[in-house]
C-alpha cells in the first residue's frame, strides 16, 4: 500500500457501505472516494471492484472514460479553464495562456507550489459573461489575464 | 417592517459578484431588509442585479452592483427605490424582457427557487393537481397535443415517446432527465435548475404519472455543482410536502426523484450514453433499436428528455395544450428558452415562441457585439451546430427552417463572433472536440475526428491546395452517414458550413 494508508482503505469501506444496494453505484461510489480524497488511487480501484463485484478493469475502464475522475493526486485547489466556443468568442485563448504560463505546466498540471492542479473545462454554463473560470466549484466571469491574477492571488493564500 | 430585497443566486450572477453584493447588502443594512436569493432574470450584462420592493409593493431593479458600491447606493436612498444612475425601473417594462413571451420561465427570477410556498402561489403544482385527476392516456394525449418537441435538439415529439413507454407492460418504468447540458453557448437548464427547480420536479412528478414510473433520476453534469445544491433542496422540500414519496398528493401513486452526478463527458448529452453512464459503466453508445423508451434504463421502459421539455409540461398541463400550441409557428409549437452568448453587448436568456428571426435575437435583444465590431458569424445549437453568415440572419427560428439551411436549431444556444474570429480554426476545434469527446465506439467519429485535426492543421499550414478541402468534405461525409450518434455525425456541421461560408479563411496565409 504505497499510496494509500489504512485511513484511506477505511474512507473507501465507508463510502462504499453508504451506497450498499443502490442501483447503479459506480458513478457515485467514484464521486465520494474522489471528492474525499482528492484523487482516485489504484488502490482503491481495487477495493471498490471487489466492494461492488466488478473486476477492476471495469472500473478501471470506467475511471478512464471520465475527464472527471482523476488517477493522481492533485494540488490544493482545482482551476478550471473554459475553452469552448462561447469562450473563444470572448478571447478565452489569452486567458487560457496566461494560466498555463502564471501556473507553469500544461493542462493536467500541478503548479511546483503544490497549490493549484489546471484543467481544461467544455463548458461551464456561463457562456453570455465568458471567458469563464471555476476555482473548486466556485464561478467566475469575464476573466480576463489581469482578473485571473486577482482570483488565482486570492485563492493561493487559502 | 423589513423591505424585501432580491439578489440571484445564479450561477452566472455569483460568476460577476452576486454573492459579495449581497453579503454586503447584509453587513450594511441587515436589521432594514430581507434578502431574498432568487434564480436570475436572464439580463446577464446587468448581474449582480438587486431589486427592492418600493412603497407600492413593486420590485424596483437596480444594476449592475457591485459589493463595493452598496454603501453608496443605500446612502442615495435604494430601500425607498430612490432615482440613481443604476436605477433600472421594473425588470416587466425593461423592453428586453417585456418583448419575452415567459412560459417554461415564468417564474424564474421572481421566486424562492427551493420554496414550495413560493412556487405554488405562482401557479406551481397546479399542472400536477390536474394530471392527477386524468389517466396516463389523457396526460399523454395533452403532452402530444401541445406540439412539444425535445428541446435537447433532436426535436422528436415528446408526447409521442411518452405514449410507447405509456404502452408497455413492465413491472418497473423509469422517468430520466438529461440535464447533462454540454454544448457551448447553452445554459437555460442550469437556469431553470438554479431558478426554479421545483418546475423541473412537478415535469418530472407529471412523465411518471404519466407513463407508472415510480422512480426518475436527473444526471446533471459536474461542471454544475450550484444547479446540484438547488436540486437537492428542491427535491427535499417537495418530499416533506408530500409532493414527492410513496404518495403524491394522496393519489396513491407513487414517484421520487435522485440527482445523479455525471463526470466531466459530453458524449453523456447523447440519451443511449446517458443511461449507460447512469447504470455506472464506459459511457458508450448504444445501438438503436430497442429504443430507450422500450428497453431503457437497467433494461426497463424509460422515458427520457431534456430538463427544458420536462419543465414545460407543467405550463402544459396547467393551462391546456391549446395555449401552448399558439404559440410559434410551422410544426415548431411553443417556446424556446433561446441562450445568447459569446460576442454580445446584452447576453442572456430571451424565452420567445418559435419564429423569432437570428437577427431580431441578435441586435434587437443582443444588442449586437460586446466589441463593437461586426457579427461575422454565428454557431446555433452547440459545438455541433453549423456556423451561420451574415446572409442568413433573417432566418426564423424553426427546427425545419433551420434544416432547410444545413443549421440545426438544437437547444437554443447561439454563439456570436465579431470579424477578429478565424474560421478555418473554428473548424479545426469542432474536429479536435469530436476527439477529445468521441465515447470510442465507433471508426468514423473515434478516428475520423483525430485524422480532421491533422488535415486541418495542414489547411491551415498551407500545406494543403483544393485537394485538402476534397479531403476534408470526403471524410465529413463518412462521419455524417457512418457515425453511430450525433457527435461524429454532427461534427461535419460546423466543419463544413465554415468551409462553405468562410472559404477564404481556409485559403488565407497565415
Amino acid at each position: 500500500m504505497a499510496e494509500i494508508d489504512s485511513e484511506h482503505t477505511l474512507t473507501v469501506d465507508r463510502i462504499l457501505a453508504a451506497h450498499a444496494g443502490r442501483l447503479g453505484p459506480l458513478l457515485p461510489v467514484l464521486h465520494d472516494v474522489q471528492n474525499q480524497l482528492g484523487w482516485i488511487p489504484s488502490e482503491a480501484i481495487a477495493q471498490i471492484a471487489l466492494g461492488l463485484n466488478l473486476s477492476r478493469a471495469d472500473v478501471h475502464g470506467v475511471v478512464s472514460f471520465y475527464h472527471h475522475f482523476r488517477t493522481h493526486p492533485v494540488g490544493r485547489h482545482i482551476v478550471q479553464v473554459c475553452r469552448a466556443e462561447a469562450c473563444q468568442a470572448w478571447n478565452c485563448q489569452a486567458t487560457e495562456a496566461h494560466a498555463q504560463k502564471r501556473l507553469g505546466v500544461d493542462y493536467g498540471g500541478t503548479s511546483a507550489d503544490g497549490c493549484f492542479t489546471l484543467e481544461a473545462a467544455y463548458c461551464l454554463g456561463n457562456c453570455a459573461a465568458g471567458p469563464s473560470v471555476m476555482v473548486d466549484g466556485k464561478l467566475y466571469g469575464r476573466v480576463t489575464p489581469q482578473r485571473l491574477d486577482t482570483v488565482l492571488d486570492d485563492w493561493s493564500k487559502r | 417592517m423589513a423591505i424585501r430585497i432580491y439578489v440571484s443566486r445564479d450561477a452566472a450572477a455569483q460568476a460577476l459578484g452576486a454573492d459579495e453584493t449581497a453579503a454586503a447588502l447584509l453587513a450594511a443594512a441587515g436589521a432594514d431588509i430581507e434578502l431574498v436569493r432568487v434564480g436570475s432574470r436572464g439580463m446577464v450584462w446587468l448581474e449582480p442585479l438587486v431589486e427592492v420592493t418600493d412603497a407600492a409593493g413593486q420590485r424596483i431593479a437596480y444594476g449592475p452592483v457591485m459589493a463595493e458600491q452598496v454603501t453608496e447606493l443605500l446612502g442615495a436612498g435604494l430601500l425607498q427605490a430612490a432615482a440613481h444612475p443604476l436605477r433600472l425601473g421594473r425588470v416587466e417594462d425593461m423592453p428586453y424582457f417585456a418583448k419575452q413571451e415567459r412560459l417554461t420561465f415564468a417564474r424564474v427570477g421572481i421566486i424562492d427557487p427551493v420554496s414550495v410556498d413560493e412556487y405554488v402561489a405562482h401557479g406551481g403544482y397546479e399542472g400536477l393537481k390536474r394530471a392527477l385527476t386524468l389517466d396516463g392516456a389523457t396526460i399523454v394525449q395533452e403532452v402530444t397535443d401541445s406540439g412539444l418537441r425535445g428541446r435537447g435538439g433532436a426535436a422528436f415529439p415528446t408526447g409521442i415517446k411518452w405514449k410507447t413507454v405509456l404502452q408497455q407492460q413492465t413491472a418497473q418504468k423509469y422517468v430520466v432527465c438529461n440535464a447533462d447540458e454540454g454544448d457551448s453557448g447553452t445554459f437555460s437548464d442550469r437556469m431553470l435548475m438554479e431558478g426554479d427547480p421545483l418546475c423541473l420536479v412537478e415535469g418530472m412528478t407529471i412523465a411518471g404519472v404519466a407513463v407508472g414510473a415510480t422512480q426518475g433520476f436527473i444526471y446533471l453534469r459536474s461542471e454544475y455543482p450550484h444547479a446540484q445544491v438547488a436540486l437537492e433542496q428542491a427535491i427535499a422540500a417537495a418530499r416533506s410536502r408530500g409532493y414527492l414519496g410513496r404518495d403524491v398528493c394522496g393519489s396513491g401513486k407513487a414517484f421520487d426523484l435522485e440527482v445523479r452526478m455525471g463526470a466531466g463527458a459530453y458524449i453523456c448529452g447523447e440519451e443511449t450514453s446517458l443511461l449507460e453512464s447512469l447504470e455506472g459503466n464506459r459511457a458508450e453508445v448504444r445501438y438503436r433499436p430497442p429504443l430507450p423508451a422500450i428497453k431503457g434504463l437497467f433494461g426497463q421502459p424509460t422515458v427520457i428528455n431534456n430538463v427544458i421539455s420536462l419543465a414545460s409540461v407543467p405550463v402544459i398541463l396547467q393551462r391546456g395544450a391549446a395555449h401552448y400550441r399558439d404559440f410559434g409557428m410551422g410544426r415548431s409549437r411553443g417556446t424556446l428558452p433561446i441562450q445568447l452568448a459569446g460576442n454580445l453587448l446584452h447576453g442572456g436568456l430571451v424565452e420567445k415562441a418559435f419564429g423569432v428571426t437570428l437577427r431580431e435575437l441578435l441586435y434587437d435583444f443582443g444588442g449586437g457585439s460586446a466589441s463593437g465590431r461586426p457579427i461575422r458569424a454565428v454557431q446555433v445549437g452547440g459545438p455541433l451546430g453549423a456556423y451561420i453568415p451574415e446572409s442568413q440572419f433573417d432566418t426564423p427560428l424553426d427546427y425545419e427552417a433551420f434544416t432547410a439551411i444545413g443549421a440545426l436549431v438544437g437547444h437554443g444556444g447561439i454563439v456570436a463572433f465579431d470579424d477578429t474570429v478565424d474560421m478555418a480554426h473554428m473548424a479545426r476545434y469542432a474536429m479536435e472536440f469530436c476527439a477529445a469527446e468521441s465515447c470510442g465506439k465507433c471508426t468514423p467519429c473515434r478516428i475520423g475526428s483525430t485524422r480532421g485535426v491533422e488535415l486541418m492543421d495542414r489547411i491551415i499550414d498551407g500545406k494543403e491546395g483544393q485537394g485538402g478541402i476534397d479531403q476534408l468534405t470526403d471524410l465529413c461525409e463518412t462521419m455524417q452517414h457512418g457515425s453511430l450518434c450525433g457527435l461524429g455525425g454532427m461534427t461535419p456541421f460546423p466543419v463544413m458550413s465554415a468551409v462553405k461560408h468562410f472559404a477564404a479563411d481556409f485559403a488565407r496565409k497565415r
